[in-house]
């Protein structure tokens, strides 16, 4: 936690989570049932971890993802944490690779979520349901990784920029800073977990 | 005695002919006369454990089953873990051949698939298998195996969330030189559950009326991906399913009850909606991939 991020972001392993709370037998995230223990264990975690939070959700380490736990471990858990109301959790999924995108995009559009992803070592993507706007204020975050108050009237001077950057936020997308109010990229808050 | 002849060739071309022929038996005891089999696929040979079991739900007996006189097609059938399974629904004349024992070729035997762990199971026993089975014999990806077993999961889910029964998984690679000039992998599911009219009734029957019927259930899930359940993150499985079969230019079919509903490419030419089959219970569901051809994505 530093002065100006009221949080300090954990790494969640869904790999060995998979192992501690479902089976040992099993590296596999298929079934409803498994993708609900699994989700069901990320949110235990989560709530020892305050009102705010940020989360590295690593999959890593599983091999098989099918629709059904995708829909539980990802779309249903950003579900949970949406809206003004809730406790202000972000997300990142990390080890999102080939073989996982497409069962991950197709929940994620199903329930018009989005998520940010690294996809590959390195390189971060925004995955699921934005808007050209938001498409295009995430990535000039993204790229540039923090964006003070001035910054943000450049690269948003597109119309809609600066309200698509606020969307980001409001669907736990970006972070700003109530303390300083600088935008922050999710990616470069967890680099330090990679 | 009511006497079932087995077609000489049971595959998912046949299944719902020989379906059809078990769900008109009438009388408590049954004979399933296979001596005349030459050939049996996954379908097949499911389609002969759920016809048994079919018979001993509804009367109480076990059917008897005549093995065919093909020693082939019997070493076939104890590789595929038929006997296994049949055990339980047959009465056999002759105690039927046990499995031998060392490598398998395999890709998937009949899988028991009752609950959770079932599907995880089988999940597991592709992993290891079926890579070098796509890779080799259908030209497809080194990814694609990611894909396989989702869709091994997704299928096999439908029965441990939707029967309320208990089914089974198989899955087999074939060249058919002569049908297609290619490999293909044929995987069939099937269960003697509620069926997809069963399981959508209470939810969405009202809204199609008289319409309501085996076919409309059928075309409700497979078309349009409806499900019993209210949240909107459930449905998507078959349809999905579906989606990547089209991508790989295979063939997917689901019977239920008195219909069978399909997506088929050109070189199959299986009607997309039969209905008027004599009524079965459950759901049977036969996949079909083919090799990849030359200028295929």
């Amino acid at each position: 936690m530093t002065n100006d991020l009221p949080l300090d972001p954990i790494a969640i392993d869904v790999g060995d989570l998979l192992q501690k709370t479902v089976t040992s037998l099993y590296s596999h995230l298929v079934t409803r049932q498994t993708g609900r223990a699994v989700r069901m264990a990320i949110e235990a975690q989560l709530r020892a971890a305050g009102e705010m939070s940020l989360s590295l959700i690593d999959l890593s380490e599983v091999t098989v993802l099918d629709f059904s736990c995708a829909d539980e471990v990802v779309a249903k858990l950003l579900q949970r944490y949406q809206g003004p109301d809730r406790v202000e959790a972000f997300f990142v999924f990390r080890g999102v690779r080939e073989p996982h995108r497409h069962q991950i995009e197709v929940v994620l559009e199903r329930q018009g979520l989005a998520a940010v992803a690294e996809t590959d070592p390195g390189r971060f993507e925004l995955l699921g349901e934005a808007s050209t706007e938001e498409a295009r204020s995430w990535r000039a975050l993204e790229d540039r990784g923090l964006l003070t108050g001035d910054e943000v009237a450049q690269v948003t001077s597109e119309a809609g920029g600066e309200v698509a950057l606020e969307r980001l936020l409001s669907r736990r997308l970006a972070f700003r800073s109530p303390i300083t109010g600088r935008w922050h990229a999710l990616s470069r808050l967890v680099s330090h977990l990679l | 005695m009511y006497v079932i002849t087995v077609p000489g060739s049971l595959d998912h071309q046949t299944v719902d002919e020989f379906l059809d022929r078990v769900a008109a038996a009438d009388e408590s005891r049954a004979l399933f006369d296979g001596r005349h089999v030459r050939w049996v696929d996954p379908n097949g040979m499911l389609a002969l454990l759920a016809g048994g079991a079919a018979i001993v739900q509804r009367s109480g007996a076990r059917p008897r089953l005549e093995l065919p006189e093909s020693a082939d097609v019997v070493g076939y059938l104890s590789r595929m873990g038929f006997f296994r399974e049949a055990q339980g629904i047959f009465e056999f004349e002759d105690q039927p051949p046990r499995r031998a024992g060392g490598p398998s070729d395999v890709l998937l035997e009949i899988t028991p698939v009752r609950a959770n762990p079932d599907v995880h199971e089988v999940v597991n026993r592709v992993q290891t298998r079926a890579g070098a089975i796509l890779a080799s014999k259908l030209d497809y990806p080194g990814t694609a195996v990611v894909q396989f077993s989702v869709i091994l999961s997704e299928v096999c889910q439908n029965i441990v969330e939707h029967a309320e029964s208990p089914g089974w998984v198989a899955a087999q690679a074939y060249n058919w030189s002569k049908r297609l000039g290619r490999w293909v992998v044929a995987i069939s599911v099937m269960d003697l559950g509620r069926g997809f009219k069963g399981s959508l009734g209470a939810e969405h029957a009202a809204r199609y009326g008289d319409r309501w019927s085996d076919a409309t259930a059928l075309e409700a899930a497979f078309l349009h991906g409806l499900t019993r359940f209210p949240d909107s993150g459930r449905g998507q499985g078959i349809q999905q399913i579906r989606r990547q079969v089209q991508r790989w230019n295979g063939a997917i079919t689901i019977r239920s009850g008195t219909a069978r509903i399909g997506q088929v490419p050109e070189w199959d030419d299986t009607p997309p909606l039969t209905d008027g089959l004599a009524p079965f219970p459950g759901a049977q569901i036969s996949i079909v991939l083919p090799a990849r051809k030359v200028g295929d994505a």
